[in-house]
């Protein structure tokens, strides 16, 4: 192979972990020296094998898909929160000069989407989600008919033809509106509203607790607003019928295939067989993707009936009134303390605002069912009380948001540190080390044990980072010269490798966890991998690529992923909870140690020695150990399994194919991290800048420190604009307030700041790579660590701060003595 | 009004014949008709910036100008930067470098919006490139990477020309 070009390690990396992989070291053939773990390839940031065709505008995009023949479509959409439909009348749109059809509910019978839990009925109401409204709509932005026409602008047309009238009723805007008595019933099936409503723990000594609280009680309510997951690429589907295949092929936007495939064949009624899910370059999915939509449903069925290919692209406006939302929650916490300021009793109620409808697979139950299982977050919390409900209003479904509910619980918790420190006098860091766990692994009062991590250095080397700077006589040297310097942190871990063991325990009817992957190496020694897991930025055609390679002893350019194809990838769960390096890429370390297994047998076989007796030599062949001078290459062993295949041991099937699942056993692994923030409070505005954020992360091995890097940035990223700027707000009526980019705060360059990153690693002792999982790390961070800063900076007003985003109009009510 | 319309059309150096309706857009016209399909389309209204392309050495953006109105134009997307065989320019190159891209779905208008302020102010500081890219929005990055790739960008170009 030719030289890569290796970036260094930067500068604030952790100095004592080694550099892999330095300029030049894979220019020539090393020794083996691969250490189950990490070897050439893992550990060094090499080039992005996804680079070249994206920096070039060679990418293909479901919009950049062109197919004979091909069709647009367009959904005519509620205009209007909560209302019956009394007429629907779509002869006017088929008139439409370029418009081929229009649909509605009755139109194309299809099945509903139904999520369900295994629970009782009074923990769990199950509720279906029409791919076309029926007779009620229950959001604005709803999709109540299909229109399909020769072009997209055609379709526009079409759409403003329809004709649809409401008898409008009461619409529910909010959680507290959705709880109330007489509240409108958004479900028949939920009178109350009500879709999950569990009691996850109510362990001993809790009520003891708060009784006996020698230090102090602390009691908190967080809010946070809805926000959009908001991948710049829309979402979008392209469908056509394929009569020789006898299937159905739909190329979408989505991060979970297998169950797109499966909805699909459910609302058609049609075999899964009969329906293929392919997946194209994703331009971001955040979560947002990791649900099935009823628009590819809609497009699907179309295809089918027109045998045509159809085109569906969301537009923005689609997108920020009727995408997937998420996180808004609200959150009643109370915390007891004794005198030493350890926490002894936890007590929380969770209120998480889930919109229309569940969501397939996850249901309407993923937000408040995470939120309790984890709220404990990293400290010792010896009893523990708490009661989730999801319910039910007339705004935009929601999905799993990058972190779900991660960074709503963490600004709970981490609010609560942060008031028993003033409390009880403390430094809040004081009062974290005194809370956090430090023995591992740990079973904690929800039963959960976390395997070994770092929250006690994270925390301590984050502030040792803002010490070591100066930003603490800086913040005083602000303070004395009437300017408002605030410092802020956040402790956390995130449980990144869901098996399915850990996925039952909250009684999901669908189960994931486990994932495939199968490895096949050609005539030439290149290898094709595929896993179940699936892209949308996150690097897994390099990364993946250096797990293969290490373990075969070959260049990442020999090895190419295939991902996002039901037919060639025999099933997987896709990419979601930060699972796609620790479970996907350790089903590919796996297949590829079997593949490397299978070329030891034919090479011994091949050199008449015992199998024992031949190892893989880290450099594309198989050597003979007591006579290094015997070796074969891989092409030769290849060149045998395919082409001579009788010259095969007896018991070795021909070609060079090996296959692995992986499942994470137990409880999963926990990656944990501290953000460590300053701000500064705007006394004119009362905007917020953020002068410096560090942030030191452990997510065990490394793969690709870049790719970590990046998705730490862009993690933090989105958590800031939760903290300070988006937030979609919906009038009494139900009429959202962000249909575009001018109401929803996007952040930009000038409002995300340089982040430092810095890596301590433990590496996963359960993973088969040591990986932990990096996806959501940043996000679940940031707004309790820009939250608890903001309430610094505000520290001399008696304010406290408990809801996000933060606007200026609230910073500079506080500045300025507003109650 | 949308009686279709043929123009002419100067896109990377070629001269393209298209008939299209005086509604359609720039973007659309390279991304459907022409199948310059490396210029994206984030949000239709003018702030997400992935559709930007040159018009006259000018970032514009490609949702918010008709096909009609560019004709007689300079346009140069996406494809228009490296060399032959797919060789990526110093540009490309530093944003793979410096990792300034993830789902790579904004990419293309961040490369040409960066040519276009390179261009016009070769002795940016990095904070005034800051400030110039914070025209586009990127959801995967956090910016940083990007503004890193531009910044050893600019300062290679000087070196060069100094």
């Amino acid at each position: 192979m030719t030289a890569t070009d290796v970036p260094g390690l930067p500068a604030d990396a952790d100095p004592d972990r080694p550099e892999p992989g330095g300029e030049g070291d894979h220019g020539t053939p090393a020794e083996p020296r691969f250490d189950g773990h990490r070897g050439r390839w893992v550990g060094a940031s090499i080039p992005r094998h996804e680079d070249p065709r994206l920096l070039t505008g060679r990418g293909r995009f479901v919009d950049d898909i062109a197919l004979t023949g091909m069709l647009h479509a367009g959904f005519v959409r509620a205009t209007v929160a909560h209302a019956r439909v009394t007429e629907l009348d779509l002869s006017a749109v088929r008139e439409v000069p370029g418009v081929v059809a229009a649909y509605d509910a009755a139109d194309l019978a299809l099945g509903d989407i139904v999520a369900i839990l295994d629970r009782p009925a009074e923990e769990f109401t199950p509720t279906a989600m029409p791919v076309l409204a029926r007779d009620k709509v229950r959001f604005v932005g709803e999709p109540v008919a299909l229109v399909v026409a020769r072009d997209p602008y055609a379709v526009e047309d079409g759409i403003e033809a329809a004709r649809v009238s409401y008898d409008v009723l009461e619409a529910v805007n909010s959680s507290d509106g959705a709880l109330a008595e007489g509240a409108p019933v958004v479900h028949d099936e939920a009178p109350d509203n009500v879709l999950l409503d569990v009691s996850m723990f109510d362990t001993p000594g809790v009520d003891e607790a708060f009784a006996d609280a020698g230090g102090c009680v602390v009691e908190v309510e967080t809010r946070s607003g809805r926000q959009n997951a908001l991948p710049l690429e829309t979402r979008g589907a392209v469908a056509s019928w394929d009569a020789r295949d006898d299937q159905l092929l739909v190329q979408t936007t989505t991060q979970v295939p297998h169950q797109v495939r499966t909805m699909v064949a459910r609302c058609l009624g049609v075999p899964e067989r009969t329906v293929r899910v392919t997946v194209p370059d994703m331009g971001g999915g955040f979560g947002q993707k990791c649900v099935v939509g009823r628009e590819e449903i809609a497009v699907a069925a179309a295809a089918q009936r027109l045998h045509r290919p159809v085109k569906w692209i969301e537009d923005r406006r689609e997108a920020l009134t009727a995408g997937f939302l998420a996180r808004e929650q609200h959150y009643r916490t109370r915390a007891a303390f004794d005198g030493d300021g350890h926490i002894t009793a936890l007590d929380v109620d969770i209120v998480c605002d889930m919109g229309a409808y569940s969501c397939y697979p996850f249901t309407a139950g993923i937000e408040p069912l995470m939120a309790s299982a984890e709220m404990p977050s990293v400290y010792r919390v010896p009893a523990y009380r708490v009661r989730g409900r999801a319910i039910t209003s007339n705004k935009a479904p929601t999905a799993p948001y990058r972190g779900v509910s991660r960074p709503q619980y963490v600004v709970a918790i981490e609010r609560v540190m942060e008031r028993a420190a003033r409390a009880l006098g403390l430094d809040p860091v004081e009062v974290r080390r005194r809370n956090v766990i430090t023995q591992f692994p740990y079973t904690g009062v929800n039963g959960v044990t976390y395997d070994p991590g770092t929250y006690r250095e994270s925390l301590d080397l984050a502030e040792a980072i803002l010490r070591d700077e100066g930003w603490y006589d800086e913040r005083d040297r602000a303070a004395a010269a009437g300017r408002h310097l605030g410092i802020g942190y956040c402790c956390f871990s995130e449980r990144t490798g869901y098996g399915s063991e850990a996925f039952a325990k909250r009684k999901m009817t669908v189960v994931p966890g486990f994932d495939l992957s199968e490895i096949r190496m050609d005539t030439t020694g290149a290898v094709v991998v595929t896993s179940g897991t699936m892209n949308h930025g996150q690097s897994h055609e390099t990364t993946f690529a250096q797990i293969v390679a290490d373990r075969l002893g070959i260049d990442t350019a020999r090895v190419k992923l295939r991902q996002g194809d039901t037919e060639r990838i025999a099933y997987g769960w896709g990419t979601f909870a930060s699972r796609s390096v620790t479970i996907g890429g350790s089903a590919v370390a796996l297949a590829s140690e079997r593949l490397g297994e299978l070329l030891c047998r034919i090479a011994a076989h091949l050199l008449e020695t015992r199998p024992e007796n031949v190892a893989l030599d880290g450099d594309g062949g198989v050597v003979q150990l007591d006579d290094p001078d015997r070796r074969l290459s891989y092409s030769d062993i290849a060149d045998v399994a395919y082409l001579r295949s009788h010259l095969l041991p007896k018991d070795v099937e021909p070609t060079l194919t090996a296959t692995a699942s992986f499942d994470v056993p137990g409880d999963g692994t926990f990656s944990n991290a501290t953000h460590a923030v300053v701000v500064e409070a705007d006394a004119g505005t009362g905007q917020i800048r953020i002068l410096r954020y560090a942030c030191v992360e452990d997510c065990g091995v490394v793969i690709h420190p870049q790719v970590v890097e990046g998705q730490c940035r862009g993690g933090i990223a989105q958590g800031i604009a939760g903290a300070l700027f988006e937030e979609v707000t919906y009038d009494a009526q139900g009429e959202p307030s962000a249909a575009s980019f001018i109401d929803y705060l996007v952040p930009t360059a000038t409002e995300i700041p340089d982040i430092s990153i810095a890596h301590l690693e433990t590496p996963c002792a359960f993973t088969a790579n040591g990986a932990k999982g990096a996806g959501e790390g940043g996000t679940i961070g940031a707004p309790a660590a820009v939250l608890n800063a903001v309430n610094d900076a505000l520290r001399d007003t008696g304010v406290e701060l408990d809801t996000t985003p933060i606007h200026p109009a609230t910073v500079l009510d506080a500045l300025e003595g507003r109650p | 009004m949308n009686d279709p319309h043929l123009l002419t059309l100067h896109v990377n150096g070629e001269e393209h014949e298209v008939v299209v309706e005086p509604r359609r857009t720039l973007a659309d016209v390279l991304r459907h008709d022409l199948r310059l399909t490396g210029t994206h389309v984030g949000c239709e209204h003018g702030v997400c910036g992935a559709c930007t392309v040159l018009l006259d050495d000018a970032p514009t953006r490609a949702c918010l100008v008709f096909a009609v109105q560019a004709e007689g134009a300079d346009v140069r997307t996406v494809e228009s930067l490296g060399g032959e065989h797919g060789a990526l320019s110093d540009l490309q190159q530093a944003f793979s470098d410096h990792h300034g891209l993830q789902c790579g779905f904004c990419t293309p208008g961040f490369l040409m919006l960066a040519e276009g302020v390179l261009a016009e102010q070769p002795d940016a500081s990095r904070e005034d490139i800051r400030e110039a890219l914070s025209a586009n929005l990127c959801r995967c990055t956090g910016y940083q990477t990007i503004v890193d790739a531009v910044c050893a960008t600019a300062q290679a170009r000087r070196e060069a020309t100094a």
